[in-house]
């Protein structure tokens, strides 16, 4: 009986995923308030041909994620490998990182993130147009990995907010995939607005 | 190698017979260190890259250490290399905190200029004759001095059950998703 | 007609700077006038934090400060803390050593060669290296379990024996490994648009790298034959045949030829280490059997008492160094990395210093690029080959 070892030693996919078909309460529970909002807002605002738009804008925005070049350590290079042949994050629509945050849609936090560099990062989030996600890359931009101490951030979702943690230190390639179409299935689920963005009004808060 | 590390501490103390410098002493020193005094710290230094039998032309590295509660509590590291004799030899410089300033050999080898900013950035010394003393790898507004003993290592006390008084509890519906208890036969 | 500078701020988010790193350009027109380097945005206090873990515990820290040749900085951590033990591994440690230094070495040029010809434009050649350096990212995942960031070497040896079937696959890369470097240098050597954006590139004299301490194959560029491996070898280098790849001018043509001959070097090298190994084992001994510093085997725990109080020591408490300091320096495919240690008899290093060549060499970069083109920083800053988690640490 032959080695499957020696036949593939480096371990490539040969079986597709099984797919997962994701469900709005999946991803984000919803309080009661926001459930009786949703409900109100599906029978009287949304027409056939906006759940139509919607759910094309949304597939849109999932299936070309535009990542902002923001490697800052070793998830970096782990980074670079999802963009190199072997882990191709073309497959994903997400190839072209841009070297603008004008023109990018995600930014995903690749790496430690210093005190000296937090400045930097939220004005380059700042920078960013709507709708916009940020990805925390590994643990030290989740949640300040191995260095507990004076100068790194204690996770990157103390300025930012963060979509999508994925932890790993480096994650695998695979891992950082995972993510990615975590976050899609998360903007595939989004609520598109048609027009400006209005800021809900809380209730009880003034 | 023809040039031991003996031989350059004795042209050193030939050269300059009037200076206080001391040889480390100690169970695993493993690089032979000489302790110079500061003020001729810079004459030294350009003796050890002129002379033609040393000719220690790189400064490999610079650095400081904090030796508290020792007085002097200060120490400045100078690691030299000769390329063309494949000689290491280590300087070391004491330094007191009434005093915090040393004189800079920037002007014997240019490398020295990010080491003297980062070892000013990490203890308080401050080179005199420095181009450009400022902070380096730490934001330029930091107050403090963070590699020193007395500055804390600055970590964040990180949330557990057992330390966040008043936190947030799971709302009791979810215990429905918990895993059934399982019943082992020891019991 | 006035003229003025511009000051041109490369920031720290910047697709070619290899990571945060900012540079403050002075301009005139085209022409350079100031160039300053800025760094700092990485720092992540590493020196400090060592202090507060003992010398295995800071071992995984290593890793990530260059981040691309993970496995150089574990062994100059290790040889430091060897040379201030006084413990010596045996062979067959020292050649697996070699090995995966050497296979460091290659997999840190591919990633070099790749973001240097993405940032001056040859997109190709980041898929042709990237596909390497997955087989040693794979190989590393053999080993140690991680892909990147390995941990595998410990003081006194290695913390695990290697795999079965890892010689096999070693030698099966580097077998295939100079058909492929002859691929890169099809794409690059003789490439009129390189030539253009290399050859006379961001120079600096042999005289100019030696006094701002550049090492490293930027000094091998300028034609100065320093390597550590053959100057002062460590961990028994000096019974391997190879050769020092030498430049003439210090272009960043040259530095690329070094390179690139590095890396064949290095195939030479590791074949080498892997028929020595296969002399002397390739199951045995992975650590040196001095129990007061080094763990003993689990074999011997279960069943001596004595290395049943060592272990419970070692892994309770860490081990105590003697009183004192040591400096070692190993070969990075940067340059020079060594690690300083002063020991004051406790398990954790009372100050642990890091001589990172990167931090060094970008030094130098004012003086390769002041008075030229601001293009030439671009090819400059990718020429030194910089990794900004070992500048900031």
């Amino acid at each position: 009986m032959p080695n499957p070892e020696d036949q593939n030693p480096f371990r490539t996919l040969v079986q597709p995923a099984a797919p997962v078909v994701p469900t709005s309460d999946l991803i984000m529970p919803m309080s009661e308030g926001d459930r009786l909002q949703d409900e109100l807002e599906k029978g009287v605002l949304f027409t056939k041909l906006e759940s139509i738009a919607s759910w094309a804008v949304n597939q849109a925005r999932a299936n070309a994620i535009w990542p902002l070049g923001f490697g800052l350590a070793c998830c970096a290079i782990e980074m670079m490998a999802i963009a190199g042949p072997r882990f191709d994050v073309s497959r994903f629509g997400a190839e072209v990182f841009r070297g603008s945050p004008r023109q990018a849609d995600l930014m995903i936090v690749a790496g430690r993130v210093s005190i000296k560099m937090a400045p930097v990062l939220r004005r380059l989030y700042d920078q960013m147009p709507d709708p916009k996600w940020v990805i925390a890359m590994g643990a030290c931009s989740s949640c300040g990995g191995v260095f507990n101490n004076y100068a790194i951030l204690q996770g990157v979702d103390k300025i930012v907010p963060v979509d999508v943690y994925v932890p790993g230190c480096p994650p695998r390639p695979e891992a950082l995939l995972h993510g990615i179409m975590k976050l899609q299935e998360k903007i595939l689920v989004s609520k598109v607005e048609f027009g400006p963005i209005v800021p809900r009004k809380k209730k009880g808060a003034a | 190698m023809s040039l031991t590390a003996e031989r350059i501490e004795q042209k050193l103390r030939e050269r300059f017979p009037g200076a206080a410098i001391e040889r480390q002493e100690g169970v695993a020193v493993r690089d032979h260190t000489l302790y110079v005094p500061a003020e001729s710290l810079v004459e030294m230094c350009l003796f050890l890259r002129d002379d033609d039998e040393l000719q220690f032309a790189m400064l490999s590295w610079m650095g400081g250490a904090d030796y508290m509660p020792r007085v002097p509590r200060f120490e400045t590291i100078y690691s030299l290399l000769s390329l063309t004799h494949n000689q290491r030899f280590t300087l070391k410089v004491r330094v007191g905190e009434e005093n915090l300033k040393l004189p800079s050999v920037v002007s014997v080898w240019p490398t020295a200029n990010w080491h003297e900013r980062e070892t000013y950035d990490f203890y308080g010394l401050e080179f005199v004759g420095h181009p450009d003393m400022t902070r380096i790898l730490l934001p330029e507004d930091w107050v403090g001095w963070p590699l020193r003993k007395d500055s804390p290592l600055g970590y964040e006390e990180v949330a557990f059950t057992h330390n966040t008084p008043n936190r947030l509890l799971p709302s009791p519906a979810l215990k429905k998703l918990a895993p059934k208890k399982v019943k082992y036969r020891a019991q | 007609m006035r003229n003025e500078t511009m000051t041109l701020n490369m920031g720290p988010q910047h697709p070619s700077t290899h990571g945060v790193l900012r540079v403050a350009l002075e301009l005139d027109g085209e022409t350079i006038v100031q160039c300053k380097p800025m760094i700092g945005y990485l720092h992540t206090g590493m020196e400090k934090q060592a202090e507060y873990k003992t010398y295995t515990q800071s071992i995984p820290q290593t890793d990530r400060m260059d981040y691309i040749s993970p496995m150089s900085n574990n062994l100059a951590f290790c040889l430091a803390t060897e040379k201030l033990l006084g413990i010596e591994p045996p062979a067959r440690v020292q050649a697996i050593r070699v090995l995966l230094a050497e296979l460091t070495r290659i997999s840190s040029h591919c990633v070099w060669m790749g973001t240097h010809a993405i940032d001056i434009g040859a997109l190709t050649v980041f898929w042709y290296t990237f596909r390497e350096r997955e087989k040693v990212l794979s190989i590393y995942d053999m080993v140690s379990g991680a892909r990147m960031t390995s941990s595998y070497f410990r003081v006194g040896g290695l913390s695990m024996d290697i795999p079965a079937g890892f010689l096999a696959r070693c030698e099966k890369f580097v077998d295939e490994m100079p058909a492929h470097i002859d691929e890169y240098e099809k794409l690059l050597s003789k490439n009129p648009i390189w030539l253009a954006r290399t050859k006379g590139v961001a120079p600096i004299s042999a005289k100019d790298g030696i006094a701002w301490g550049v090492t490293g194959p930027s000094l091998r560029g300028s034609g100065v034959c320093w390597d550590l491996r053959k100057s002062q070898p460590y961990s028994g280098y000096e019974t391997y045949d190879f050769n020092v790849a030498l430049g003439s001018v210090g272009d960043a043509y040259d530095r690329y030829t070094v390179r690139v001959t590095e890396m064949r070097e290095s195939t030479r090298i590791a074949k080498q280490a892997i028929q020595r190994i296969r002399e002397l084992g390739e199951a045995g001994e992975y650590r040196v059997r001095d129990f007061k510093y080094v763990l003993p085997p689990k074999e011997e725990v279960k069943t001596s008492m004595e290395a049943l109080i060592h272990h419970f020591k070692i892994v309770a408490h860490g081990f105590f160094p003697p009183v004192g300091e040591a400096y070692a320096g190993v070969e990075a495919p940067k340059g020079e990395l060594g690690f300083y240690f002063v020991s004051d008899g406790s398990s954790r290093p009372w100050r642990m210093k890091v001589r990172s060549p990167s931090f060094v060499n970008l030094q130098a970069l004012p003086i390769m690029v002041e008075g030229k083109l601001v293009a030439d920083v671009i090819a400059a800053i990718g020429s030194i080959d910089i990794v900004l988690g070992e500048i900031d640490r």
